[in-house]
């Protein structure tokens, strides 16, 4: 079933254009990868998929989704550094996304809170605060926040920046886990060999425009020019 | 002793301990929050406009001065937090503008059209507080328990919501929640306070209101709640031991207020070494 497609659409801020005719599908169960150069327009994308930015041009239209479905795992903020808040209170807080204007959380948040903190291995951390954890621990707390948001599509932004390479894996293993049990991945990458090993799809921005399953980038020129550097971070 | 009992049984020594209890309730909740946003300083450039506001007041000979004090304080709040962002001029800058510009033109306008002989007075017990804690009427004391309930309330209510924006803005965004509006909340909210505040320590120690306790209650916790909480109660002990050190030592008001919260943030400081901030 079709989730998210974006038709003919262009990004940019105060009437300068950074993308321009966009053009693609996420249907349910996809894991795309948006990857491009730094400064393509991966973030803006991305922003604008969550309206916290508007599209300068074309649409983007969503299916059976409405815009507090969408479970983000923004990049950490230098505010989040030295908060005093609990591994709890963090992943509660994914669950105002469907409180509608009631201002406690109810039983039913809190077991799902309880839930997803669960499946990701955050029981035993849940008095502990958020600031002593370490990166790795950090990154699964605001996932497991995005999952309390979301039973259908996760949109992750650079989820493994700045962890080191065993963390690395453990995070995608655990995305890649949550796709295989039914969630959209959605997620911007710099690591391309990474993205080619768990994307069902891959969206390209820059001054080209690629979008296609896995199979095809293989085959477009796009993707044998970045694939072919043996999967180094394109720059 | 007797001293302290014979102050107790007052009118105005209650009052000014309602007054002032309640005030540094407000003041310690919203501080959590803004020293966590960056906006430690608000409650200084706020209470400047403030002052720059009740010189014009004075100028022009309102019978109630609040009523250009509030919502010009407002209106400032809430351009300060709002445009905190993505502005040309950043958060840090913009409050140090504002600030020091409405100090400089309530001390000019203050002096230029002086309406009283001592200006240089009116000024330092604006600036610094002065004794109308203790002069305070029945109607300013009722205002102040309204207003203050209000923020309570309102605070509470929206506590979750204050949370998860103060976190994380753009995920709290993302999940449909109007992040503006509990933005403009908070910012009239602390406007409010500031001006209630000014009664009680004068515009230049406002801060210290907002800042000590949030700051003390870091020291000792580490969940967003058990912080705000430990902030509101830590403000009251303090505002509390002030307001009785002052009556019985003849000190000024605000800056024994002040003092107690410097003092309690002192001691939470060396108790969150000690324990290496093991606490939950």
């Amino acid at each position: 079933m079709e989730l998210i497609r974006a038709i003919n659409l262009s990004l940019g801020y105060d009437s300068h254009n950074i993308i321009e005719d966009l053009n693609f599908v996420v249907n349910e169960g996809d894991y795309l990868c948006i990857v491009g150069e730094n400064g393509a327009g991966k973030s803006t994308l991305m922003k604008t998929m969550l309206g916290l930015h508007p599209a300068s041009g074309g649409e983007i239209r969503f299916t059976g989704l409405s815009s507090n479905e969408i479970g983000y795992l923004p990049q950490q903020t230098l505010v989040q550094r030295d908060f005093p808040a609990s591994v709890y209170e963090i992943v509660l807080s994914g669950c105002q996304a469907h409180m509608g204007r009631r201002p406690f959380y109810g039983k039913n948040e809190k077991q799902q809170a309880l839930d997803n903190m669960e499946k990701l291995g955050l029981s035993e951390l849940a008095n502990r605060c958020y600031r002593e954890l370490s990166g790795g621990q950090q990154q699964r707390v605001l996932l497991a926040r995005a999952l309390c948001a979301t039973k259908k599509l996760l949109v992750l932004d650079e989820p493994v920046a700045g962890l080191d390479p065993k963390v690395t894996l453990e995070m995608y293993e655990l995305i890649g886990k949550l796709n295989k049990e039914g969630l959209t991945v959605i997620q911007i990458t710099h690591d391309i060999s990474a993205a080619f090993r768990y994307a069902s799809h891959i969206l390209h921005i820059g001054s080209r425009i690629f979008f296609g399953s896995r199979e095809e980038y293989t085959e477009s020129e796009e993707g044998r020019y970045f694939l072919g550097r043996g999967g180094e971070q394109n720059g | 002793m007797d001293k302290l009992l014979m102050y107790l049984s007052r009118p105005f020594v209650q009052y000014a301990l309602i007054v002032g209890v309640l005030i540094a309730l407000c003041s310690s909740l919203l501080g959590v929050t803004l020293v966590l946003k960056r906006f430690s300083f608000i409650g200084d450039g706020l209470s400047h406009v403030a002052f720059g506001a009740m010189a014009i007041a004075a100028v022009l000979e309102l019978s109630d001065n609040m009523l250009l004090v509030m919502p010009v304080t407002v209106l400032c709040a809430v351009l300060l937090l709002k445009t905190g962002q993505h502005t040309q001029i950043k958060g840090d800058a913009a409050i140090a503008m504002i600030s020091v510009g409405a100090l400089a033109f309530g001390y000019l306008i203050m002096n230029v059209s002086s309406t009283s002989s001592n200006v240089s007075g009116d000024v330092c017990s604006t600036l610094f507080g002065s004794t109308s804690i203790l002069t305070l009427t029945d109607a300013e004391v009722v205002v102040c328990i309204l207003l203050s309930i209000v923020v309570v309330v309102i605070f509470v209510l929206f506590y979750n919501r204050i949370f998860a924006v103060t976190f994380d803005e753009d995920f709290a965004k993302a999940c449909g929640t109007r992040a503006g509006l509990y933005n403009m909340v908070v910012a009239v909210i602390t406007a409010v306070i500031i001006v209630l505040a000014m009664n009680l320590v004068g515009s230049l120690l406002i801060s210290a209101l907002v800042i000590f306790p949030a700051l003390s209650a870091m020291r000792l916790f580490k969940s967003f709640k058990a912080v705000t909480i430990s902030s509101a109660v830590l403000s009251v002990i303090s505002a509390l031991a002030g307001l009785i050190v002052s009556l019985l030592a003849g000190t000024p008001v605000g800056s024994t207020i002040v003092a107690m919260d410097a003092l309690v943030f002192f001691i939470c400081f060396v108790i969150g070494k000690c324990t290496g901030g093991k606490r939950a």
